[in-house]
């Protein structure tokens, strides 16, 4: 638990949907250390290629009463991998230093084994390099000592115009992370098959206040501020008649 | 899941190579305690170990249309503390190489004593064939947990698995030892055919129990843990592509749900109602023809067994691929 674990948290109540993370991350990675991310038809009727990351959208109840989520989706870092040990060759592996997971493409013998072990579908071949690939947490720009401190974050952390995207250890308390699973609400998905992902999200958050009806009127009145005060009859004699100037 | 017709042969064709043997070296058992009188030629054992070290060959090379880098497949020998796949790369070698020994050593006659226990004796002959029998079950049980130890894939993660895989290979082994002896060994079709309709009965218990079990299985993941909304009506409005992804292309078999019934019942007939109705036959009369064709049915109905063992799997990322926009 004291080691580092990198992670991201997703904020589900801010994301818009953009598609920014997306297109950024294909940007960065696809000219990145780790080579080309090929496309197959990419202005044709059926595109498609490879991405390590994916905005879904979804309709949660039904009308009137609906909302939409969006939802991206990429490797989530599991704390307990069960990608890692099935992988026959080792390419696939859990770096002690900082718990991200990658797979090494020199090794990979392109036997999707490990897609088959991902129970989120985080793991997609390269069709043309016919090896597995996923998000790396932008493993060659966090560490980059030639960007600028405030840009060694994931390219989808920087490319987020609303700010749904936070990256940070996970194991760290004190972490903004950590601070925003902790007071928001943060949640893991499929938490049914014990695989810790370490990246979590942020629910929808409503913002409610709930006013009871005794509290539109004053319960105690100290000062009788709004009390009915006494009407002086009509032969009392008034202010003018009983003051004089 | 999508079924590979790489691994659907390298697993048939692997299995029927495995039960050859094993049938092979059961003739030899029972002779060893004199429960067989007929004794098979030399010449049986080393044709029947080249089958099946032809059938293990053929799906070597099957695996290898598997990887996309098959240049490579020499480092998948690393992993195997924890991975059965590398696991199953060590002992199918392993065991294509006891399979040669076994054969070699009834053609080079290695029969003579080495231990004499009462009326018994045992040989050279019988140690390979021991060894090898262990391989071969180590074998299968390495086969069958790369799927069986995938606890998210519901209709694999069961002991099931493990038997099914275990008795279906040993029943069109046993098939083929039975075919194979019409024109090597006679004598011995009786004794193979027997078996071979034991084994097939008990695979099919067993093949029916998994079946009855993933009819009954609740899948664990909802979308709901999915995307982790708590709400019963969540409905995918897009995927966040429009033209397919390895998601869509690897984990749907994206055929119908009749097709699928029907492969169940073609299945369920050719790998076990018409072997056990052409090995009946041909044992009872002499028609020893019915005999090959029990084997050809049931290899062909295993091909359609293990298509939808694969297509029935519903992996739960296809939680995630419910609607493309």
């Amino acid at each position: 638990m004291e080691m580092t674990q990198l992670a991201l948290v997703i904020d589900l109540n801010v994301c818009v949907g953009c598609h920014a993370c997306v297109t950024s991350c294909k940007e960065w990675n696809t000219s990145g250390q780790a080579g080309s991310m090929s496309d197959d038809r990419p202005y044709g009727a059926d595109p498609t290629g490879t991405f390590f990351n994916r905005v879904q959208t979804y309709e949660i109840g039904a009308f009137p009463n609906t909302e939409t989520l969006h939802f991206p989706k990429s490797c989530l870092h599991c704390e307990d991998p069960p990608c890692v040990p099935v992988c026959p060759t080792g390419a696939s592996y859990k770096r002690k230093e900082d718990g991200i997971v990658l797979v090494d493409y020199d090794k990979c013998i392109g036997c999707k084994y490990c897609s088959w072990a991902c129970p989120y579908g985080a793991r997609e071949i390269d069709e043309h390099q016919k090896v597995m690939k996923k998000c790396t947490l932008c493993v060659d720009r966090i560490y980059d000592q030639n960007l600028p401190e405030a840009e060694r974050k994931p390219a989808c952390v920087l490319a987020c115009p609303t700010s749904a995207r936070l990256f940070g250890d996970v194991h760290d308390p004190e972490s903004v992370v950590s601070a925003a699973i902790r007071e928001n609400g943060g949640y893991q998905l499929m938490p049914e098959w014990a695989t810790k992902p370490a990246s979590h999200y942020l629910p929808r958050r409503k913002t409610r206040i709930k006013i009871h009806a005794d509290e539109l009127s004053r319960a105690d009145n100290p000062l009788k501020k709004e009390r009915q005060l006494p009407q002086p009859g009509k032969s009392e004699p008034s202010l003018d008649d009983v003051t004089s100037w | 899941m999508h079924p590979a017709f790489s691994v659907i042969f390298l697993t048939t064709l692997i299995g029927t190579g495995q039960g050859l043997f094993l049938a092979l070296y059961t003739g030899q058992v029972y002779a060893f305690f004199h429960l067989l009188s007929e004794q098979a030629s030399k010449g049986f054992y080393l044709g029947g170990s080249l089958i099946a070290l032809s059938l293990l060959i053929a799906g070597l090379i099957a695996s290898f249309f598997h990887l996309g880098h098959p240049e490579r497949a020499w480092r998948s020998a690393a992993k195997w503390r924890t991975s059965w796949l590398s696991r199953e790369v060590l002992a199918l070698p392993a065991f294509m190489g006891m399979v040669l020994l076994y054969g070699a050593a009834h053609w080079l006659d290695w029969n003579q004593p080495l231990v004499t226990i009462g009326t018994l004796t045992l040989s050279a002959t019988m140690v390979f064939g021991a060894l090898g029998t262990v391989l071969c079950f180590v074998l299968f049980v390495c086969t069958a947990m790369i799927y069986a130890c995938l606890k998210f894939l519901q209709e694999w993660h069961s002991p099931l698995t493990v038997i099914n895989y275990l008795l279906l290979g040993s029943a069109s082994g046993f098939t083929l030892a039975t075919a194979y002896s019409v024109y090597a060994a006679p004598e011995l079709m009786g004794f193979y055919g027997k078996w071979a309709i034991i084994i097939t009965l008990l695979a099919m218990v067993t093949r029916v129990a998994s079946l009855m079990r993933n009819c009954k299985l609740k899948p664990k993941s909802t979308l709901q843990s999915a995307i982790g909304v708590r709400h019963n009506k969540i409905v995918q409005q897009a995927q966040g592509f429009m033209g397919g992804s390895f998601n869509t292309r690897e984990f749907f078999h994206g055929k119908s749900k009749i097709l699928l019934r029907s492969v169940k019942w073609v299945f369920l007939i050719t790998v076990f109602v018409l072997p056990l109705l052409l090995l009946a036959g041909g044992l009872s009369t002499s028609v020893t023809v019915l005999l090959s064709a029990a084997f050809l049915v049931q290899y062909a109905g295993l091909l359609a067994e293990r298509w939808f063992f694969f297509a029935q799997a519903n992996h739960p990322q296809n939680l995630y691929y419910q609607a493309i926009s």
